[in-house]
């Protein structure tokens, strides 16, 4: 790398931050006011930050301790990516610009060579930080999967013998893999005579999600229990009756309550009013319902 | 509203971006729950017919208009293996997948008009329509 080049930079250094600090001001305050909460000392105190670890870099190249601490910062900060390579692209600019302008100790020959050198300088950074981002990202995104397989097919024992599975969201293959699966564990391990599984919040019941429903059920009677359908909304009833699926070998029932009501009458009890003014456990049930 | 939009089928969940994508304009339209739920499903089937039978292929949507009826028209075209036997393909049942069977047939069922085409080894073409009442 050329010396003379490198020198002028570092020496010019103060100069040169403050040009980018003028620049990155502008722009860059408002597009961040939108993502975070962010003070003015805040974002000062960061774009000085940043410009101290942009020149840590050029002047010991290789270490990515500085940049690294950084970075994770603004990624706890919740601050984006752009405004790491927009402010690295302004820093080429700057940088570019100022060391063209210097005409008694730049020469023409050294253009070329300016371009190469701010690119070496520049790339490195950049590519570090799009990676310690997206790094960032996809583990993020494999938590949120775990996360949501948690919730794609919960069990819920409500009462001795009664499992509840509320469904909530599209059925893709993956799915319909866990909710048999989980039913079939559940079923066993909390002892459960009948199942609800509720499909309100379902929002199309097409051939390969009923098909998959009725192998449930069917797997749940082989082990001795009993699956209710529940929460069967009249435009679903309708869908199904045209695409000719026959879901009589089952239960069905059109609200969680009613499913409730059968599943209590199938292992032998009933609810009762304890006052006279049973109305309670009815609105305790209404709300249970998602009608 | 006229112009024509499309989604590609590549995986499973192109399914739904193509479903959630006729629904909307079926509700745009002035459709009612029930038969948005069955513009829904016929797009879910034919999609999913796709994506498991000639691995990628694309679902058109537009507005068909025929004075004084409006509707809406799916087409759901491919470049896959194709059907041997439409009629065969069109009875309840019959599945070569170990599915119901049930997805042209309740297609048929479930919209206005349905007109299936095919050339075994290069490609499958179902067109469907929805009239407004
Ligand atoms: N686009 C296509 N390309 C090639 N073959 C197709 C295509 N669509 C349907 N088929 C054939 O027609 C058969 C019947 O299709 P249909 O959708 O009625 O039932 P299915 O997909 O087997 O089961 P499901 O009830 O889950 O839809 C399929 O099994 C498949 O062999
Ligand atoms: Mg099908």
């Amino acid at each position: 790398m050329n010396k003379k080049l490198q020198g002028l930079v570092l020496k010019n250094s103060d100069e040169i931050i403050r040009l980018w600090l003028r620049k990155v001001d502008q722009n860059h305050k408002k597009k961040l006011g939108q993502v975070a909460e962010v003070s003015d000392e805040l974002f000062e105190g960061t774009n000085r930050e940043f410009a101290n670890v942009i020149f840590s870099m050029v002047e010991n190249k290789g270490s990515t301790e500085e940049l690294k601490t950084f970075s994770e910062r603004l990624i706890q900060l919740g601050w984006p990516l752009s405004y790491l390579t927009d402010g690295m692209q302004v820093f080429r600019n700057v940088t570019v610009d100022y060391l063209l302008n210097q005409t008694e100790i730049v020469t023409k020959e050294d253009c070329i060579e300016v371009l190469h050198m701010v690119d070496d300088w520049i790339d490195p950074i950049i590519h570090h930080l799009v990676n310690e981002y997206s790094g960032n990202w996809e583990n993020i995104v494999s938590l949120q999967k775990v996360a949501l397989q948690e919730l794609s097919a919960p069990l819920i024992p409500v009462v001795q013998g009664i499992t509840i599975m509320p469904l909530i969201g599209t059925i893709d293959t993956e799915r319909a893999k866990l909710i048999m699966e989980n039913l079939l564990h559940g079923v066993t391990k909390h002892n459960a005579e009948v199942v609800l599984m509720d499909i309100t919040g379902v929002p199309v019941v097409d051939t390969m999600v009923a098909h998959h429903i009725i192998q449930a059920a069917e797997a749940v009677r082989l082990i001795g229990a009993t699956c209710i359908l529940v929460g069967i909304r009249p435009e679903i009833a309708q869908t199904i009756v045209n695409l000719g699926i026959n879901l009589e070998r089952f239960p069905t029932k059109s609200s969680l309550k009613k499913g409730f009501e059968a599943a209590l009458e199938l292992t032998g009890r009933r609810i009762i009013d304890m006052d006279g003014s049973g109305d309670k456990i009815e609105e305790l049930l209404e709300t249970l319902s998602k009608e | 509203m006229n112009s024509q939009s499309c989604v590609n089928i590549e995986k499973e969940w192109d399914i739904v971006s193509a479903r959630q994508l006729g629904r909307n304009l079926a509700r745009k339209l002035g459709f009612g729950t029930v038969d948005q739920a069955r513009i829904a499903t016929a797009i879910s089937e034919l999609a999913r017919n796709i994506y498991l039978y000639a691995g990628s292929g694309e679902i058109y949507f537009d507005i068909v208009e025929d004075h004084p009826k409006k509707g809406i028209r799916i087409r759901a075209i491919d470049q896959g293996q194709g059907i041997e036997d439409i009629g065969k393909v069109m009875k309840d049942g019959y599945s070569t997948s170990g599915g119901l069977g049930a997805g042209l047939p309740g297609v048929k069922r479930l919209m206005d008009e349905f007109h299936i085409s095919s050339v075994p080894g290069a490609g499958t073409e179902v067109e469907v329509v929805k009239w407004l009442r």
